[in-house]
């Protein structure tokens, strides 16, 4: 048995780290890929409703948003407690919606101009008094597919 | 005689992944828009009336500013309002008050009774958003449902599965027949 105890413990050989590199590189491309970038922060909380017959928004590159939502706590000082659009990056009123749509419109190729959706973001508390307004506007402008922005979930009882 | 070169130290560039993918989790958000497509209707030019339709073939849902339902002048639930919108789309036993069947020669699929019925919604300014989109979520389902029916009967597939002709051959058999009132100032708030 000499053999075996006269020997001193071996040491551990250092873990090769070079690897580790490669892999979370991978995991960066995967969520980089998978991912889209946050196009502008929202001043209106929302929480949409939710659906079951949800279906995904294709042609992302065509979709103009429009927020609804009561602003945030740290923006009710500014923006008050009531709902508000927000378009872009910026709070506006009903009647700015067909500049709004306009802009969009011509910042797209003429070739993609029909396909072109508006999405309603908006949050579930919000009366329906305001997204008939907007979608009246919508009408006006001319922009008339829309998209109900909602999440997936079962029927709430 | 060259010396060899030190192997580098690469441990801290696993570091500098890390942070990077960190970065790019906080910045972005996964691709998580859904919801419910629709069209809306051109604006009606002036001094045209809207066009007559029989009463048979008009289904009215009315959501009030409570949330409540009203379907056909009758108090009703969400729970049943997607197996009534069935009903009144497929009308399966052709009875007389519901709506009258065309026969359309829809290319990929031969001739098909195209129901006239449609679905008037009607929301008050009070109405939430909440209530609103789950009743056009009951009515897309049943939408989807007869869609549904419709392609496994005829193509022995879903909806979902068809190709591009065969896409188009249902929807014009069943179409989305929402149709949404002119918004009143009733219920406001």
């Amino acid at each position: 048995m000499a053999r075996f105890t006269g020997k001193k413990a071996k040491e551990t050989p250092a873990l090769n780290m070079g690897s580790m590199s490669d892999i979370i590189f991978m995991l960066l491309f995967f969520f980089m890929v998978i991912t889209t970038m946050r196009e502008s922060s929202l001043y209106v909380k929302i929480i949409p409703p939710q659906g079951s017959e949800v279906v995904k928004l294709e042609k992302k590159s065509l979709v103009s948003y429009i927020n609804v939502g009561v602003p945030l706590p740290d923006q009710q000082k500014k923006y008050g407690t009531e709902p508000r659009i927000q378009l872009n990056d910026q709070i506006a009123e009903v009647s700015d919606i067909i500049t709004f749509v306009e802009l969009e419109r011509n910042a797209r190729p003429e070739a993609d101009r029909p396909d072109i959706t508006t999405a309603i973001k908006a949050d579930k508390q919000v009366r329906m008094g305001m997204v008939s307004d907007i979608k009246q506007e919508l009408r006006k402008a001319g922009a008339l597919k829309i998209f109900y922005n909602a999440s997936k979930g079962g029927r709430k009882k | 005689m060259a010396r060899k070169t030190p192997g580098l130290n690469t441990s801290a560039m696993s570091d500098i992944s890390f942070l990077l993918l960190a970065f790019f989790l906080m910045v972005s958000n996964i691709n998580s828009d859904m919801g419910i497509a629709r069209r809306l209707p051109p604006p009606l030019p002036e001094n045209v009336d809207p066009p007559e339709v029989r009463e048979r073939n008009i289904f009215t849902v009315l959501v009030n500013k409570d949330d409540r339902l009203l379907l056909n002048n009758q108090y009703g639930r969400i729970e049943d309002l997607k197996d009534r919108a069935k009903e009144f789309l497929g009308n399966p036993n052709n009875l007389p008050n519901l709506p009258e069947k065309v026969s359309t020669e829809i290319p990929g699929l031969g001739t098909y009774e195209v129901s006239k019925g449609v679905i008037s919604l009607r929301n008050d300014r009070g109405t939430s958003y909440d209530m609103y989109l789950q009743v056009q979520n009951e009515l897309t389902a049943a939408i989807n449902e007869m869609r549904d029916e419709l392609s496994t009967t005829r193509f022995g597939k879903k909806y979902a599965d068809l190709n591009k002709e065969q896409h188009k051959a249902v929807e014009t058999a069943i179409p989305v027949a929402i149709s949404e009132a002119e918004p009143t100032k009733i219920g406001g708030k």
